[in-house]
């Protein structure tokens, strides 16, 4: 059976165009504003939902994923109820790939079997857990793919040579290749150095390869479909919910609205190409 | 893994950076390269006598090692048990051990060409070591520290800055040691190629806790020299304090496969252990990722990582050194703790009795001796490693003694 995943990279392919992904933190900046968000998203064409498992120290992340994910803890959030997030998403979404994004301490301790079961069992597609390199592939990425999970890998630009290779060993969905180096969110890269970069990973894998880190406007997100399999934004979306959030800390209603029509304009530009 | 079936405690790591099921690789791809070439540089270093003898030099003319053994007479009697001596590792150049570790990177940083160096600190004393070997070896410093604390440890930051070094106020998070050192991987992964990051204790992914502890072995290696020369024997117990834990690793390693030798690394209990607000990751936390390793952490249940509390903004810190996580698993070092009260009552009472102010971090280990030591016999001799002075701590100390009535 084809999976979601590579479904919607053959059918964007198929149009002509990338994949727009869409990060947003889990319970960020409440669980009932965050579930109608993805729905905005999927409306808006998303056509993949990266959901944050928040932790208190996401050490690969930039100010704006970190204030994300603070916000979605002191609002409660869980592991838990990520999983029963994703699940509920996969109700009315039954189409649209999801892949569970964070740091591995929540699942360690969550337990790693129980987790792998409750996200298989919600209709989750894959993981990416940014801690985790291959040399650490018992503690998650091996019994992730035995349990039928994807284990999506970053690869960087000091990503080369035969560490690439390593990398990409049991990579699976698509990969994700982070065009700076540095944190989520900063400065974003030029077109040559993604282009030279893409063209080494298609040489060691056959998986779509997608454009992250610092992809802010319709044009960035367009350009990154171009040169890659698609574009992957996510510190531009949280900032939009952390600009709508009044002095009080109270989130405005209308946040899934003013993401969806940004998430727009980012998926028409991609279109247009 | 049983005690009983191991032959000897000097194994760890094993070559996937392992010390039982601590420690480990948990980082970004970013970094892994990085730390790849940190592991070749340092093996290949190891290996050349020219290393060492560069490492052995400034040990001997610009940090001042060997350290003294000395016989806390006073303090001995006081006690009235145990012979109680302190490996004097205050009196070395910065006022703390720190600067064996720094040293040793700061070498290896040069070795591999880098020209710029990364440093979290807590308290200060790491970063103030990182400032000196960077000014001595005409390096880019560049020193990570939590918000809080540069306010709290002015002296130390003035001194940084006197140095050279430019000092990142952290603010992100909870603005503390954990932050800091946040913010100094962030910073490294997008730096990659210029940078090196001399982390400032025995954690941090693998090779950070082998080597570091390899840096600070010194001290146990000299002491147990020095103890021969003093006593003739070995002695019966050893007490550090315990933050992340690298002067504890340093005094320890040499002795753990001795088995007459009693071990205790004492922790930072706070308000104590049963109100929650400590620093005592051993006794009160459970194993977790963070750092870049696998060990003991102050967490949630949700595995989000909690604040440490301590006097001590050197022991102030939700982790430990993947190596002592072993060490207690295995049940080599027995790890215990104490208050802050207590180590405030130590700080006046080894100033005292020995005209020696030691730093919060040791007043630790002296508070938990003092209700060892009175405990021993009088033929039983015990080595507290002293591995920080206490000037840095006035400013928090001395209210805190006036209002107890100890000035």
């Amino acid at each position: 059976m084809t999976g979601r995943i590579t479904k919607t990279f053959e059918q964007a392919k198929s149009n002509g165009r990338g994949i727009l992904g869409v990060f947003v933190s889990a319970g960020d900046p409440s669980e009932e504003i965050c579930a109608a968000t993805l729905d905005a998203l999927v409306e808006a064409g998303a056509d993949m939902i990266e959901l944050g498992m928040p932790f208190s120290d996401p050490m690969a992340d930039g100010p704006a994923i970190q204030a994300a994910s603070l916000r979605a803890i002191a609002a409660g959030m869980t592991l838990e109820k990520t999983l029963k997030m994703a699940a509920e998403f996969r109700e009315r979404h039954p189409d649209t790939p999801l892949i569970l994004m964070g740091y591995f301490n929540p699942i360690y301790m969550y337990g790693r079997d129980a987790f792998l079961a409750r996200a298989v069992a919600a209709g989750v597609d894959g993981l990416i857990i940014v801690d985790l390199p291959p040399e650490e592939d018992v503690e998650l990425c091996d019994p992730a793919i035995a349990a039928g999970l994807d284990f999506i890998r970053l690869t960087t630009p000091t990503t080369k040579g035969t560490r690439l290779t390593r990398v990409l060993e049991k990579a699976g969905g698509f990969v994700y290749y982070v065009s700076i180096a540095g944190i989520t969110g900063t400065k974003s890269a030029g077109a040559d150095s993604i282009k030279a970069a893409i063209a080494d990973i298609r040489g060691a894998t056959d998986l779509p390869v997608v454009t992250g880190f610092g992809i802010r406007t319709p044009e960035q997100a367009a350009e990154a479909s171009i040169l890659s399999d698609g574009a992957i934004v996510g510190s531009a979306v949280v900032e939009i919910i952390a600009n709508n959030i009044d002095e009080a800390g109270t989130p405005s209603p209308e946040i899934p609205q003013k993401i969806g029509q940004y998430v727009s304009s980012l998926a028409k530009a991609i279109a247009a190409k | 893994m049983d005690q009983a079936v191991l032959n000897s405690f000097q194994i760890g790591p094993d070559e996937d950076g392992r010390f039982g099921i601590h420690g480990g690789r948990f980082v970004a791809e970013t970094l892994m390269p990085l730390i790849l070439s940190v592991e070749q540089a340092y093996r290949d270093a190891q290996n050349d006598p020219e290393f060492e003898r560069q490492l052995r030099y400034y040990q001997t003319h610009y940090i001042g090692r060997p350290s003294p053994l000395y016989f806390a007479e006073r303090l001995t009697k006081y006690f009235g048990g145990a012979k109680l001596y302190f490996k004097r590792d205050e009196l070395n150049h910065t006022g703390a051990h720190k600067i064996n570790n720094v040293l040793g990177q700061a070498l290896l940083a040069k070795r591999m060409g880098k020209t710029k160096i990364i440093a979290e600190t807590g308290a200060g004393q790491h970063g103030v070591a990182t400032a000196t070997a960077c000014a001595l070896f005409d390096l880019e410093c560049e020193v990570f520290m939590g918000a809080e604390d540069v306010v709290r440890q002015k002296p130390n930051v003035d001194r940084m800055r006197l140095l050279g070094a430019k000092v990142h106020p952290v603010t992100s998070g909870t603005s503390t040691l954990k932050d800091a050192m946040n913010e100094a991987l962030r910073y490294w992964v997008a730096n990659p190629e210029t940078h090196f990051y001399i982390i400032g204790t025995v954690a941090g992914p693998h090779p950070y806790p082998e080597m570091v502890r390899d840096f600070q072995a010194v001290i146990g290696k000299e002491a147990k020299e020095q103890m021969m020369e003093a006593e003739g024997r070995l002695p019966d117990a050893l007490i550090a304090c315990i933050g992340g834990g690298s002067n504890a690793m340093g005094l320890f390693y040499p002795f753990l496969d001795d088995k007459s030798v009693d071990i205790y690394g004492v922790e930072a209990a706070g308000h104590g252990i049963d109100s929650g607000l400590h620093a005592a990751s051993l006794t009160g936390g459970e194993p977790g990722v963070l750092h870049g390793n696998r060990t003991y952490l102050l967490q949630s249940k949700e595995g989000q990582i909690a604040d440490a509390h301590s006097i001590s903004a050197g022991l102030d810190y939700p982790g430990i050194g993947p190596e002592h996580a072993w060490l207690h698993d295995v049940g080599r070092v027995n790890y215990v703790s104490a208050t802050d009260e207590e180590a405030l009552v130590a700080f006046q009472l080894c100033s005292r009795q020995e005209g020696i102010i030691p730093a919060l971090e040791p007043s630790h280990a002296l508070g938990f001796a003092s209700t060892m030591i009175p405990e021993m016999d009088k033929d039983k001799v015990v080595i507290l490693n002293m591995c920080g002075r206490g000037d840095k701590d006035l400013g928090a100390v001395l209210p805190k003694l006036d209002e107890r009535g100890l000035l």
